[in-house]
C-alpha cells in the first residue's frame, strides 16, 4: 500500500462555510467556570475526572488491604468490601476513563487538530460538561446516604442489585448510581454530538478524513460507538429504576427474598445482561480506541518516523469499532445460552483479535529503526504497548467458550481487565498527559519526577497484576472478600496477596508524585515554547501557547500534508508541519 | 448554526452516486456537503435515540415472548365504548391520525419557512404544536382510562404484569418526546413570528445568528418522534 503523504494534489479547495462567530466571555465567571471555550471544558472535565478516580484509587487500597489482611481492617466488612469494588470498578470505567478521554482529550484535541475555532456548538458542550459534574456528584452521594453506596458490583446484575440482601439494594445505593448513569449519559450525549460533527463538518480547508491524526480517528470513532452504546445502558438504568421503584418485574423473576415471596415474577434477568453487554463491551473499546490512537500519535512523534501503515490503522479502528458491537454475549458464557451462540460469539471475538494484532504490529513497525526519544511519552507508549499485548492475549484465552467457564469469575479476569482496559489506558493517559501538558500549560512537566512515576506505576503495575493471573488459575474467585479456609488455595497464594498490596500501595503513592507535579510544573517548570516536541499536527502550530480563544488567531489554518512526515529525505527539518505548502522545504522528488 | 455559503465558486465536478459520496468523505472540510452543522448533529442525536427506542422495543419484545402469563389482548383492552358497542382501537386510531396529520404541516412549515413567508411559517408550526398536545392529551386520556381499569405498572386484571409495565414506559417516554417537541416548536414559532431569522437575530446563549434552518431541524425531530410512534403503535396495538 502506497501512502501519499503530501497534498501535491495541487489547489486547496476554498472555503466551504464561514468562519464562525464564538461567544466571546463577559466576565471571569463566563471566562472560566461557564465557559463555552472547548480548551476550559477539557481541563474541568480532566480535573473532574482526575479527582473521582482518585476516590476509586483510594478504594483500591482498601480492598487490597482487606484482601491480604483479612479481619484486620475492623471498618471493611463484606458489605464495605463489595461497595469498594462497585463504586471503584463504576468510577475507573465510566466516570474517570471515559470522561477523560473523550470529555477530557476529546474536547482539547479535536478542535485543534482538525483546525476548527471551536466545537461546533459550544454551549451544548458546556452544559455536558455541568451535566456531568452532576452525575460524579449523584455517584458521590452514594457515599454519604443511609445504606452507602450500591454493592452490586459494577454490572449491578439483576435480582441482587435491587434485593435487600446487597448493600443499597433497598437503601438509596442502587437509585442513586442508576440516576447518576442516566445523568451522565445525558451530559455524554451532548459533548459526543458535538465530537462527532466538529469531526464531521467542521474541519479546516485541506483537512481531509484521511489526513487527520490517528488520535482524531480514535476518538472519533470511540465518540460514535458511545452514541450507540450508551443508550442500551441507558433503557437498562430506567428500567431497573421502575423495577425498584414501581415494583414492575422487567429483570425481576419470580423470587423469594429473606423467606419471603416477593410481588415480582415473569421478568428476565437475563434481559439485563444482554443490555448491560451491547454496551459494555463496546465500553471497553470507547474506552480503548483513544488509546490507540494517542498512542500512535505519540510513538511516531517521539520516535521521529511516520506512522508504519496509516490507512491500515484507521480502517483497523472502524473495523474494531464495528465489530466490538456483535461480541457482547462473550461476558455472559456461564449465564446461560444457546451453545450455538456461544460459537458465534467466540468466533467474533477472537476475529477482534486480528485489527487489533494489525495495530500492534504497526506500532512495532513504527518504531524499527525509528529515531527514539526515550521521552516521558514515548516510555508511557513503550509501557502501554507491553502491558495491552500482555491483556490482549489473556483475552484470546477468555474469549474460547472452553476455557473461559472455569476461568469465569476468577482473579485471572480481574488480571485481565485491569491489564487490557485498566492499566493499558492509564498509561496512554498518562503519556498523553505528559505529551500535551506543554501546550495545555506553556510549561513542561519535570523530568525527574515524571521518570520516577513512570518506573514505579509501569514496574508496578505489572507486580499487581501479572501474579493476579496465577491465583486465578489456582481457583481464587473474584469478588471474595475473605478466602477463609479453602483447600485449593495454597498458602503461598495468601503471600502473593501481601506482594499485591504492597505493590499496590507504591503505586498508589507513585501517583500522588505524579499530582505534585502537575502542580510544581506549573509555576516552575521549564518554559515549553510552541512546539517543544516538534510536532507535525496542527495543535503545535497555533500562534499562542496556550493557545487562545478560538484557536488560530485571525486566519484559519490550511493543511497541506497528512500528520506524520517526520524525518523526510530531502526536507531541511526532521518535521514538516501539515501546514507547510506543498515543497515544505524539499528539495528531493516526493515518490506519489 | 453556521451556514453554507453555497457550494464554492469552481465549477461543480462531484461525481453522482456511491462515488459522489464517496468523493465527499475523502474531501476536506465536511463529510456531509449539503448538510449544516446544526442538522447533521439533529441526524446523528436521531440514530442515538433510534437505538434508544429500538432498545425498549426489544426489550418489550423479550418479556412479551418470554413471560409465562398469558398477555392481554389489545383489541379489548384499547376498544372504546362507544354508542353501547365496543369499537376496538378506535382512540388509537384518532390519535395516529393527529400525528401523522401533524408531521404534515410541520411539513409546509418548512417549506414556508424557506420561503421566508414568516407569518405561514409561524401559523403552521403552532398548528403543528397543536396537533401534537392534542395527541399528548389523547395519550393522557387513554393512560387514565387504563388506569380506572385497573392497569398498574406492576398489575393488571387481565394477564402479564409486564404489559403495564412496558406500555407504561414506553409511551411514556414516546410522550416525553413528543411534550418537548411541543414546547421546542412554540419556541421557534415564537422566534420565527418575530422575525428573528430574518434579522439574524443572535441566540441569546450562543450568539449565532437565527436561520430559516432551525425550522427544517425542528422538523426533522418532529417527524421521528412520528416515525417511533408508527412502530410503537405497530408492536403494541396490532401484534
Ligand atoms: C493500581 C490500580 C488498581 C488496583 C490496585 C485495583 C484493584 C482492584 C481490586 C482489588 C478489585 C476487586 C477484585 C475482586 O475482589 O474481585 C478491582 C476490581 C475492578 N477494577 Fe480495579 N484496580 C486498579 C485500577 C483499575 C483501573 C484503572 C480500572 C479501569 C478500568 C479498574 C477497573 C476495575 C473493575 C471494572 C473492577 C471490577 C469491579 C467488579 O467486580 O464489579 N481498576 N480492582
Ligand atoms: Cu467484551
Amino acid at each position: 500500500m502506497v501512502e501519499i503523504p503530501s497534498g501535491s494534489a495541487g489547489a486547496i479547495p476554498s472555503a466551504e462555510v464561514e468562519d464562525v462567530e464564538l461567544y466571546h466571555p463577559k466576565s471571569w465567571w463566563t471566562k472560566y467556570v461557564f465557559s463555552q471555550d472547548a480548551k476550559i471544558i477539557a481541563v474541568q472535565y480532566s480535573l473532574t475526572a482526575i479527582a473521582i478516580g482518585l476516590v476509586a484509587l483510594v478504594l483500591s487500597w482498601l480492598m487490597r488491604l482487606q484482601l491480604a489482611f483479612p479481619g484486620y481492617f475492623a471498618f471493611i466488612d463484606a458489605d464495605h468490601y463489595y461497595q469498594f469494588i462497585t463504586m471503584h470498578g463504576m468510577i475507573m470505567v465510566i466516570y474517570l476513563l471515559t470522561a477523560l478521554f473523550l470529555g477530557g482529550f476529546g474536547n482539547y484535541l479535536i478542535p485543534l487538530m482538525v483546525g476548527a475555532r471551536d466545537m461546533v456548538f459550544p454551549y451544548a458542550n458546556m452544559l455536558s460538561y455541568w451535566i456531568y459534574l452532576l452525575a460524579v456528584l449523584i455517584l458521590a452521594a452514594g457515599f454519604f446516604a443511609p445504606g452507602g453506596p450500591t454493592g452490586a458490583g459494577w454490572t449491578l446484575y439483576p435480582p441482587q442489585a435491587v434485593l435487600s440482601g446487597t448493600p443499597g439494594g433497598k437503601d438509596w445505593g442502587i437509585l442513586l448510581m442508576l440516576s447518576s448513569l442516566i445523568v451522565f449519559i445525558i451530559g455524554f450525549t451532548m459533548g459526543g454530538l458535538n465530537y462527532v460533527v466538529t469531526v464531521l463538518q467542521g474541519r479546516a480547508r485541506g483537512m481531509t478524513l484521511m489526513r487527520m491524526p490517528l488520535t482524531v480517528w480514535g476518538i472519533f470513532t470511540a465518540t460514535v460507538m458511545a452514541l450507540l452504546a450508551f443508550p442500551a445502558l441507558f433503557v437498562a438504568c430506567v428500567m431497573m429504576l421502575f423495577d425498584r421503584l414501581l415494583g414492575t418485574s422487567f429483570f425481576m423473576p419470580a423470587i423469594v427474598e429473606m423467606g419471603e415471596q416477593l410481588q415480582h415474577g415473569g421478568g428476565s434477568p437475563i434481559l439485563f445482561q444482554h443490555l448491560f453487554w451491547f454496551f459494555g463491551h463496546p465500553e471497553v473499546y470507547i474506552v480503548a480506541l483513544p488509546a490507540f490512537g494517542i498512542v500512535s500519535d505519540l510513538i511516531s512523534t517521539h520516535a521521529r518516523k511516520n506512522i508504519f501503515g496509516y490507512r491500515m490503522m484507521v480502517w483497523a479502528i472502524v473495523v474494531i469499532g464495528a465489530l466490538s458491537f456483535i461480541v457482547w454475549a462473550h461476558h455472559m458464557y456461564v449465564s446461560g445460552m444457546n451453545p450455538a451462540f456461544g460459537f458465534f460469539f467466540a468466533t467474533t471475538t477472537l476475529i477482534i483479535a486480528v485489527p487489533t494484532a494489525i495495530k500492534v504490529y504497526n506500532w512495532v513497525l513504527t518504531l524499527w529503526r525509528g529515531d527514539i526519544h526515550l521521552t516521558l511519552p514515548m516510555l508511557f507508549a513503550l509501557a502501554f504497548i507491553v502491558t495491552f499485548v500482555n491483556g490482549g492475549l489473556t483475552g484470546l484465552f477468555l474469549g474460547n467458550v472452553v476455557v473461559d467457564v472455569p476461568l469465569s469469575d476468577t482473579m485471572f479476569v480481574v488480571a485481565h481487565f485491569h491489564m487490557v482496559m485498566g492499566v493499558a489506558p492509564i498509561l496512554v493517559i498518562f503519556g498523553a498527559i505528559c505529551h500535551w501538558y506543554p501546550k495545555v500549560t506553556g510549561r513542561m512537566l519535570n523530568e525527574t519526577l515524571g521518570q520516577i512515576h513512570f518506573w514505579t506505576t509501569f514496574l508496578g503495575t505489572y507486580a499487581i497484576f501479572f501474579p493476579m493471573h496465577y491465583l486465578g488459575l489456582l481457583g481464587v474467585p473474584r469478588r471474595y472478600f475473605e478466602m477463609g479456609e479453602t483447600a485449593f488455595v495454597p498458602p503461598s497464594a495468601h503471600t502473593l496477596n501481601i506482594f499485591i498490596t504492597v505493590m499496590a500501595l507504591i503505586v498508589g503513592a507513585a501517583q500522588m508524585v505524579f499530582l505534585f507535579n502537575l502542580v510544581w510544573s506549573l509555576f516552575r517548570g521549564r518554559e515549553a515554547g510552541g512546539n517543544p516536541w516538534r510536532a507535525t499536527t496542527l495543535e503545535w502550530q497555533t500562534p499562542q501557547t496556550p493557545p487562545a480563544h478560538g484557536n488560530w488567531g485571525k486566519e484559519l489554518p490550511v493543511v497541506y500534508r497528512w500528520a506524520y512526515d517526520y524525518s523526510v529525505p530531502g526536507a531541511a527539518e526532521d518535521f514538516i508541519p501539515q501546514t507547510a505548502p506543498a515543497d515544505g522545504g524539499i528539495t528531493r522528488e516526493v515518490p506519489a | 448554526m453556521a451556514q453554507t455559503i453555497g457550494t464554492h465558486g469552481e465549477p461543480d465536478l462531484r461525481p453522482a452516486g456511491l462515488r459522489g459520496v464517496a468523493a465527499d468523505f475523502a474531501s476536506d472540510q465536511r463529510a456531509f456537503k449539503t448538510a449544516s452543522w446544526g442538522k447533521a448533529m439533529m441526524w446523528i442525536f436521531l440514530l442515538s435515540d433510534t437505538f434508544v427506542f429500538g432498545c425498549f422495543l426489544i426489550a418489550y419484545m423479550t418479556a412479551r415472548m418470554s413471560t409465562p402469563v398469558a398477555w392481554p389482548n389489545p383489541s379489548e383492552v384499547f376498544a372504546l365504548h362507544i354508542g353501547g358497542q365496543d369499537v376496538p382501537l378506535i382512540l388509537i386510531a384518532i390519535m395516529t391520525f393527529v400525528l401523522i396529520s401533524s408531521s404534515g404541516t410541520m411539513a409546509m412549515a418548512v417549506n414556508f419557512g424557506y420561503r421566508q413567508e414568516r407569518h405561514r411559517t409561524a401559523m403552521l408550526m403552532l398548528l403543528t404544536a397543536l396537533l401534537g398536545a392534542g395527541f399528548v392529551g389523547m395519550q393522557a386520556f387513554e393512560w387514565t382510562k387504563l388506569i380506572t381499569e385497573g392497569v398498574r405498572p406492576w398489575e393488571n386484571p387481565w394477564g402479564a404484569a409486564q404489559f403495564g409495565s412496558t406500555f407504561f414506559m414506553i409511551t411514556g417516554f414516546h410522550g416525553t418526546h413528543v411534550t418537548i417537541g411541543v414546547i421546542f416548536l412554540l419556541i421557534v414559532a415564537r422566534k420565527v413570528w418575530r422575525g428573528d431569522f430574518d434579522q439574524e437575530r443572535r441566540g441569546f446563549f450562543t450568539s449565532r445568528r437565527g436561520r430559516y434552518e432551525g425550522v427544517e431541524i425542528m422538523g426533522l425531530y418532529w417527524h421521528f418522534v412520528d416515525l417511533v410512534w408508527v412502530f410503537i403503535f405497530a408492536f403494541f396495538y396490532l401484534w
